[in-house]
C-alpha cells in the first residue's frame, strides 16, 4: 500500500516537473517569436503562445505540487483570470492595431522584404 | 559587520542575480530612448521586474503594492499625462550628457565607497535585522494575534508613522486638485446631457472589451476587499485593497468613458472619501484617549482583551487608509481626465 | 574574508547603486520633463530595493507568523537560559536570537518591508503632483522640454523689462 502511495507521490512530482519545463519551454518560444517574427500581428501571435500554452501549464505544475489545498484553488483562479483576460488584451491590442490601419504583411517574408523595407517593422 | 556570515551561492541567489540583469538592460534602456510611449511602458516593465525581486527576496506585501502601484497606477498615470503633452523627448546635447554622466559617476564612486561598511546580503545578524525587526516577530503573535507581521507593525507598533503617510496621501490629492480642478463640473452637465453609453463607433470596436470588464470589474472589487480583510494573514491590507478598487474604478472608466464612471463614482463622494478616511484613521487614536489611553493605543478599545482590542484598531485604522488611498487615486485620476488632451487619434 | 565572499555579499548593494545612478543621469541628462519623472521613478524604485536586500535573511520565510508548533516554545527558553551566567550578554543575546528566531523559523525582517509599503503609495501620489504640474506647464507653455520652457520664460520677461 505505502509503495504504491510513494509511486504515485513520486508520479505527480515528475509529472509537475514535465508541466513547469514544458511551460518554460513555451514561455522561451514566445519571447524568441516576439523578436524573430516579422511584423506587429505575427509577433502577437506569438505573445498569445507565452498566455495560453505557457501560463496554463505553468499553472498545472504548480497546482500538481501543490495537491489538494486551498492553493490549488487560488492558482486555479489565477488560471481562470488568466484564461478571460489575455485573449480580451491581445484582441484589443490587435483591434487598436487594426484601426490605426497597420497593414500585415502579405506574401512570404521574402518577397516582402525585396518589395517594402518598410512595411510592418514598427 | 558580521564578519563570520558568508552569502551562500545558493539557486535564490543566481535568480536575484538574473532579476537583477534584467533591471539594469531595462534601465539602460530608458536611457537610450526618445519616444515617451516606450519609456513610460518600460518603467512598468521596471517596477514589474521589481516586484518579483521583491517576491525573491520575501518582502511580499512591498512586492504586491509594488505591482498594484507601481507597474498599475503609476503607468496609467504617465499615460495621461503623455496624452497631455507630447510623445517625443529631445534628445539631450552631448555637453549635457558628458556632464551629467561624471556627477553621476562621482556620485557613485561615493556610494560605492560606503558599500565596504554594509553588512553581507542575507546576514541574520546584521545591525539592521538582530534587534527591532526580530522583536516585533516574536511580539506581533501575542500581542495582537495578527499573523503578518508587516500588517501588525504598520498599523500597531508604528501606527504615528502610517497616519503620516496616509495624510501625505491626501495632500498630494489636494495637490492634484488644486492644480488641475476638482474635476467636478462634469458632474452638473451630466443631468442635462444623457451618457453616451451606446455610442456607435465604440460600440463596433469594444464590444468584446465591454463584456470581459463588465464580468471583471465586480471581481476586481470582491477581490480588493478580499486583500483588504486577509490582510491580518496573508500579503495585503489598506494600501493595496485602495489601489485595486480604485483600479477597478479606472477601467471602468477606460472601457465606459469617464462620464459613467463619473456617474457610478461622483467626484463629490470620492472628494469627502479622501478626508473621510483620514479622519477615520485619526478618530481611532482619539477613541483611545477618551478610553484612557495613549493616542493610537489600541489595547484600550475593548476592555476585556487588549489583543483583541489591537485586532479592533487595525481593521478599523485599516478601512480608513482603503478609504483615503482609494479616493485619492480616483482624485488624481478624474483631475487628469478633467483636461482636454492635445493629441488627437491621428496622431496615433 | 576574501573578496570573493565580499562580492557574494555585496553584489546587490553594487547593482542597487548601478541603478540607482541610472535613475539619477535620467534625472538630470535629459529635459524632457516627463522622460525625468520616469529617471525619478527608477531612483526611488532602488531605494526601496536597497531597503528590501538589507530586510533578507538566508533561508528566511516572508514575515507572516505561523502560530507556534508544538514544543517549540520550550526549546526557545531553553536556549535563552543556556549559558546564563556568561557576563557578556550582548552578544549571547544576538546567539540566541539566531538559533532560535521565532518558533524555530527563520523570517525576514519585516521592518523595511513596513517602510517601503508605505513609501511606493506616498511615492506614486507625489508622482501624481509632478505629472499634474508637467500638464500645467505644457498648458502655459506649449512644451515640456526644459529649455524651450526657459527660453519661453526669458522672452517673456525681456518684454516684461522693455
Amino acid at each position: 500500500m505505502s509503495t504504491v502511495l510513494e509511486i504515485l507521490h513520486i508520479a505527480r512530482f515528475g509529472l509537475a516537473g514535465v508541466f513547469l519545463l514544458g511551460g518554460g519551454f513555451f514561455v522561451l518560444a514566445g519571447a524568441i517569436g516576439v523578436l524573430r517574427l516579422p511584423d506587429f500581428y505575427t509577433r502577437l501571435h506569438a505573445a498569445g503562445v507565452t498566455d495560453t500554452m505557457g501560463s496554463t501549464l505553468i499553472l498545472l505544475g504548480l497546482m500538481l505540487i501543490a495537491g489538494f489545498t486551498l492553493l490549488s484553488v487560488k492558482l486555479a483562479l489565477v488560471g481562470l483570470f488568466l484564461f478571460l483576460t489575455s485573449p480580451t488584451a491581445t484582441h484589443a491590442v490587435a483591434n487598436a492595431a487594426h484601426k490605426a490601419k497597420l497593414k500585415p504583411l502579405l506574401g512570404t517574408y521574402r518577397q516582402t522584404r525585396k518589395g517594402d523595407n518598410e512595411g510592418g517593422s514598427q | 559587520m558580521n564578519a563570520d556570515f558568508i552569502t551562500p551561492l545558493d539557486a535564490f541567489t543566481i535568480i536575484d542575480l538574473i532579476l537583477m540583469l534584467m533591471l539594469l538592460i531595462v534601465g539602460l534602456a530608458i536611457v537610450r530612448l526618445n519616444d515617451i510611449f516606450a519609456i513610460v511602458m518600460l518603467a512598468g516593465v521596471y517596477s514589474l521586474v521589481s516586484a518579483l525581486w521583491f517576491v525573491s527576496l520575501d518582502a511580499v506585501d512591498v512586492a504586491f503594492t509594488e505591482a498594484a502601484v507601481g507597474a498599475g497606477i503609476s503607468t496609467v498615470l504617465m499615460l495621461g499625462a503623455m496624452l497631455l503633452s507630447s510623445r517625443t523627448a529631445l534628445p539631450a546635447k552631448p555637453v549635457r550628457k558628458w556632464a551629467s554622466f561624471f556627477i553621476v559617476l562621482a556620485t557613485g564612486a561615493a556610494l560605492m565607497y560606503a558599500v565596504t561598511d554594509m553588512p553581507s546580503f542575507g546576514d541574520p545578524l546584521s545591525a539592521p535585522n538582530a534587534y527591532v525587526g526580530l522583536e516585533y516577530l516574536k511580539r506581533s503573535l501575542p500581542d495582537t494575534e495578527i499573523p503578518n507581521v508587516v500588517s501588525s507593525v504598520l498599523a500597531s507598533y508604528r501606527g504615528y508613522d502610517t497616519l503620516g503617510e496616509t495624510s501625505v496621501i491626501l495632500t498630494a490629492g489636494l495637490g492634484v486638485m488644486l492644480i488641475l480642478g476638482m474635476g467636478g463640473k462634469i458632474n452638473g452637465q451630466l443631468k442635462k446631457k444623457a451618457i453616451d453609453y451606446d455610442n456607435a463607433d465604440a460600440q463596433a470596436h469594444h464590444t468584446v472589451l465591454r463584456v470581459v470588464s463588465k464580468m471583471m470589474i465586480p471581481l476586481i472589487v470582491l477581490y480588493g476587499f478580499y486583500v483588504q480583510f486577509h490582510g491580518d494573514f496573508g500579503p495585503g491590507g489598506g494600501f493595496q485593497a485602495g489601489v485595486i478598487i480604485a483600479s477597478a474604478v479606472i477601467l471602468y472608466a477606460l472601457i465606459f468613458g469617464v462620464d459613467a464612471a463619473k456617474a457610478a463614482v461622483p467626484p463629490l463622494v470620492v472628494r469627502i472619501g479622501a478626508a473621510l478616511g483620514v479622519l477615520i484613521y485619526g478618530g481611532t487614536g482619539i477613541a483611545g484617549l477618551i478610553l484612557g489611553s495613549n493616542y493610537l493605543d489600541y489595547n484600550v478599545l475593548d476592555p476585556h482583551s487588549a489583543p483583541h482590542g489591537q485586532e479592533l484598531g487595525i481593521m478599523s485604522i485599516e478601512i480608513g487608509v482603503l478609504i483615503t488611498v482609494c479616493s485619492v487615486m480616483l482624485v488624481i485620476f478624474y483631475g487628469f481626465t478633467s483636461r482636454q488632451p492635445d493629441i488627437t487619434d491621428k496622431d496615433w | 574574508m576574501n573578496g570573493m565572499q565580499f562580492l557574494a555579499g555585496h553584489f546587490n548593494y553594487i547593482v542597487v547603486i548601478i541603478l540607482m545612478m541610472t535613475g539619477l543621469y535620467i534625472v538630470i541628462s535629459t529635459g524632457n520633463m516627463v522622460k525625468k519623472l520616469t529617471g525619478l521613478g527608477v531612483f526611488q524604485t532602488s531605494v526601496f530595493q536597497l531597503y528590501i536586500t538589507m530586510g533578507k535573511v538566508t533561508g528566511g520565510r516572508p514575515p507572516i507568523v505561523a502560530h507556534a508548533p508544538e514544543g517549540a516554545e520550550h526549546a526557545a527558553a531553553n536556549g535563552g537560559e543556556h549559558g546564563a551566567s556568561t557576563a557578556d550578554t550582548a552578544v549571547r543575546m544576538v546567539h540566541d536570537m539566531a538559533d532560535v528566531p521565532v518558533n524555530g523559523v527563520i523570517y525576514s525582517n519585516p521592518i523595511p518591508h513596513v517602510l517601503i509599503l508605505t513609501g511606493i503609495v506616498v511615492g506614486v501620489a507625489t508622482l501624481a503632483v509632478g505629472l499634474a504640474l508637467i500638464v500645467r506647464i505644457r498648458e502655459t507653455y506649449d512644451s515640456i522640454e526644459e529649455e524651450d520652457v526657459e527660453e519661453a520664460e526669458y522672452k517673456a520677461r525681456k518684454a516684461a523689462n522693455a
